[in-house]
């Protein structure tokens, strides 16, 4: 196996640094809301999941028109890492968000126009999973990949904008909110510090976690070769 | 959300909700590393047992 290079054992240790103080920010630094409560607390990793799903698909898009040019097999590991990280923290985005409409909105879920957006467009993802499980030969695989997620990729500013261009009770961070946004509040200097730590915070957890993922990628290449060269 | 501001004297008693939403954040990441752990581990094993293979069938 690729022994860890220096770079990202030094990522590793900053993002861990990096999540720790914006969890202490979160729970100790930042007030609690005039009105929602401590449940208020939820939109700092709930926002920055949501930036981070977004990230993930936007990479993937990327990757895929890379792909497409160059037929380097190392990008087809790059959008695959991507989405699989992608949609894992867009469903800690959804689901978090869940757990704070219930006091705010009085329900678990309610077909809002961002809500329904955020959750086709993870669903898109795991079609795309799903596309290439069914998919044997690499190459195909990589080709349909790519213009998936180049295609799949119209659902992320579909989603991001919905909460702007719809009438929804979704409140936006950047914007003005709709008239009938519920849970809107104003940020205060500590919680934008907050917010905004956050937010790097999550990017440098998706860049290290992208980089395990590609190892990983690489790794199962490895074997699967070796694999068909042990059948041939 | 402006007519419950004026009523409200006190934020909503809402930490409950705090507490699960933080439970699912950590616990989803934390599977998710877990994983990347085990998916990492077992392939490094198959990666070992193969390239034996590969080098008795050279020898």
């Amino acid at each position: 196996m690729e022994s860890k290079p220096v770079f990202l054992k030094v990522l590793n240790i900053v993002t861990a640094l990096l999540f720790v103080v914006a969890t202490g920010l979160v729970f100790f630094y930042a007030p609690e809301e005039a009105v929602m409560g401590n449940v208020q607390r939820v939109f700092y990793f709930h926002v920055s999941a949501g930036w981070v799903g977004m990230l993930g698909f936007l990479v993937a898009a990327v990757a895929g028109i890379v792909y497409l040019r160059t037929g380097r097999h190392n990008w087809d590991i790059i959008g695959l890492s991507a989405v699989e990280i992608g949609m894992v923290f867009a469903f800690i985005n959804i689901v978090s968000g869940s757990i704070w409409a219930r006091p705010i909105w009085n329900t678990w879920w309610t077909w809002d126009p961002r809500l329904t957006t955020a959750t086709i467009m993870e669903l898109i993802y795991a079609a795309y999973l799903m596309l290439r499980q069914g998919i044997e030969d690499p190459d195909r695989r990589a080709r349909f990949g790519a213009v998936y997620a180049i295609v799949g990729f119209l659902s992320v500013p579909l989603t991001f904008f919905s909460a702007r261009l719809f009438r929804t009770i979704h409140p936006v961070v950047i914007g003005t909110n709709q008239p009938g946004a519920e849970g809107a509040f104003d940020m205060t200097a500590p919680m934008r510090l907050t917010f905004f730590f956050s937010l790097i915070t999550f990017s440098f957890i998706f860049f290290d976690l992208l980089w395990h993922r590609i190892r990983l990628g690489r790794l199962a290449d490895k074997v699967e070769q070796l694999k068909l060269k042990a059948i041939g | 959300m402006m007519f419950l501001r004026l009523l409200q004297d006190a934020p909503a008693e809402t930490t409950g909700y705090m507490i699960a939403g933080y439970i699912v954040i950590f616990g989803v990441m934390l599977v998710y590393l877990i994983s990347l752990m085990v998916r990492n581990r077992s392939l490094g094993q198959d990666l070992e047992v193969l390239e034996d293979l590969q080098q008795q069938k050279d020898d």
